[in-house]
């Protein structure tokens, strides 16, 4: 696979309309050789429409894709075989068995019998199927359904692999295998997953796309991601005593930047829950700590880092896109 | 066409282990049978002009209006409500290759269906031992009508199974277009203002494709090429529309 170019996709100012519905609106992004990208956004963004169009199965309204360096648009058929895609809810008939079906398909992608046989062990293999390669698939369970169509996606070891919500309906011990495969696929091959299971999506991928009302609202590794949507680093504390002047005055001997964001009311002991948050880079909790407990007016009792979740960089960040969608509109009005 | 026997060998494959192709094809012969032995039992009461290959193939549309929407309704739409459609456009194949395939397989069929019939000729032939009842001409051209014409009724069928993900809707619309195809265009022939002057080149239009006098003289062993041409030209603008319909419904899904 030599000639895999550096940039296995490129998409360019992707639009899809439907009718008047707007489903993807400008998307551009790019992907590397052997990254696994995760395609974040709540329902309706436009993740399956992206993907589907990255596939060539559904033409784009205006804009390009370049799977591999081929359009996607003019070199369909080329295109085809660098990718191996799993439609949403994975779609597999019913009355095959998952040998037939997969050897159908690994004929369909263009392999030889004798390369294909080889193949069709290792993917079984590896997507733990052996049990089940003599079973209807219409009988298996979702776990196995879902690896059959993971296997199929992989069958041809395609340079791009494109698999939407591959871990949707799986119990937890189903996802981490999925998980592991996926993992097991980095370096090799280009993968897009797209999932609301946020941790999922924080543990395989390299890189993020969190997409709303078509568009990319925010991108890069997950704690790019944290710093560029939150643009602070926050610290919660308990603290009681006097939080009118002795606080603020410590605040700003540890670091001019400091701020409460949040009080609570305080609890039974006559303790408040506090939110601090700093533009500041690096960690304070140590000087913080040190200060705060050095001043004799103010009595400690915890102090924490507050690492935001990928999921509360995903509610703010598509928070975000409404926003910004929503202003030019009302606006206008 | 790489795929075309990927996807035909594939699809028939599907066809023989389907229970419902084996229930299909009973019920076929079981009808045809009955057919032919009412056929017989006319000829053992009173001695008729014609063979009776002739008049069994004059039945001909009794069979092709239920079974050929029967064996090509699934054959698009079922993927298409399964999804499988996805998968299947999205592997290195195109629409014409998915579509021919999946046509040839119902064809092969169709016309295994039909071929199966030629054993109640051979026991006609083995029993009665009179060779008067088993008239060699008629009943080639009989089966030569049949292969050319299901080029095209199967051709509409799977046209049909494009246009809806229901598989009872494509089915009733195959039965309805193929309605229409033999019996609704033998009728418009038939009708009296047909007779007159200004109906003329309309008149000779509709005579041109009527099925029962294509069926009269394939059956006298005149293979007229306008007649082939017009059930080829039609089978391949089905299978035209039928790619088109899918690849339509796909720009505007």
């Amino acid at each position: 696979m030599s000639e895999i170019p550096e940039l296995t996709i490129e998409a360019e100012h992707l639009v899809k309309t439907y009718g008047s519905l707007t489903a993807v609106n400008d998307l551009s992004f790019t992907v590397k050789r052997g990254e696994i990208v995760g395609l974040l956004g709540p329902n309706g963004a436009g993740k399956s429409t992206t993907m589907r169009i990255l596939t060539g199965y559904l033409p784009a309204t205006s804009g390009q894709v370049n799977i591999c360096g081929l359009s996607v648009a003019t070199h369909g058929d080329e295109v085809k075989k660098f990718i191996g895609y799993m439609p949403e809810n994975n779609p597999l008939p019913d009355d095959m068995r998952v040998s037939e079906y997969l050897h159908y398909r690994g004929r369909l992608k263009g392999l030889g019998r004798s390369k294909l046989s080889i193949r069709l062990d290792e993917v079984l293999e590896l997507c733990d199927l052996k049990r089940v390669r003599h079973r209807i698939i219409g009988k298996l369970s979702k776990g196995f359904r879902q690896r059959v169509g993971i296997a199929e996606a992989i069958l041809a070891e395609p340079p791009v692999i494109i698999m939407d919500e591959p871990t949707i309906g799986l119990d937890p011990h189903q996802i981490l295998i999925v998980r592991d495969l996926i993992a097991s696929l980095r370096g090799r091959m280009t993968v897009i997953i797209s999932s609301h299971i946020l941790p999922e999506i924080e543990m395989t991928c390299d890189r993020v796309l969190i997409i709303n009302q078509g568009r990319v609202v925010a991108q890069g590794t997950p704690a790019d991601l944290r710093r560029e949507v939150f643009g602070h680093s926050s610290y919660a504390l308990e603290i009681s005593g006097d939080l009118e002047t002795a606080l603020p005055e410590a605040l700003a001997r540890v670091e001019p930047t400091l701020v409460i964001a949040e009080t609570a009311a305080p609890d039974a002991a006559g303790f408040r829950k506090l939110i601090l948050t700093t533009t500041r880079e690096g960690d304070l909790g140590e000087t913080l700590m040190r200060t705060l407990s050095a001043d004799t007016r103010l009595r400690l009792r915890a102090l924490t880092r507050v690492h935001p979740t990928l999921e509360d960089v995903f509610l703010a960040a598509t928070k975000r896109g409404w926003e910004a969608i929503d202003a030019p509109k009302s606006s206008s009005k | 066409m790489k795929h075309f026997l990927t996807i035909l060998s594939h699809e028939l494959r599907m066809l023989l282990v389907n229970a419902s192709t084996y229930v299909a094809a009973v019920l076929f012969l079981a009808l045809m049978g009955f057919i032919f032995s009412g056929v017989l039992d006319n000829y053992s009461k009173a001695a008729q002009e014609t063979s009776p290959a002739t008049v069994f193939f004059q039945l001909f549309w009794i069979p092709v209006l239920f079974m050929v929407p029967l064996l090509t309704m699934k054959c698009i739409s079922e993927e298409r409500r399964l999804g499988t459609l996805e998968t299947l456009l999205t592997a290195p194949v195109t629409t014409t290759e998915v579509v021919l395939g999946k046509y040839a397989a119902a064809y092969l069929l169709y016309l295994f269906l039909w071929a199966s019939t030629g054993g109640f000729f051979y026991i006609l032939h083995h029993f009665a031992q009179d060779p008067r009842l088993l008239d060699f001409g008629p009943m080639m051209g009989g089966y030569l009508f049949i292969a050319v014409s299901g080029l095209f009724y199967v051709a509409v069928g799977v046209f049909a199974s494009s246009l809806s993900r229901n598989q009872a809707v494509a089915g009733i619309l195959a039965f309805t277009i193929l309605f229409a195809l033999i019996i609704g265009l033998n009728y418009a022939a038939t009708l009296e203002m047909m007779n007159l002057a200004s109906m003329k080149p309309l008149h000779a239009a509709l005579d041109y494709v009527r099925t029962f006098r294509h069926l009269e003289d394939f059956s006298q062993g005149i293979v007229d090429t306008r007649q082939v041409l017009f059930y080829l030209s039609g089978s391949v603008l089905m299978l035209i529309f039928s790619i088109l319909g899918i690849e339509v419904k796909l720009l505007h899904s």
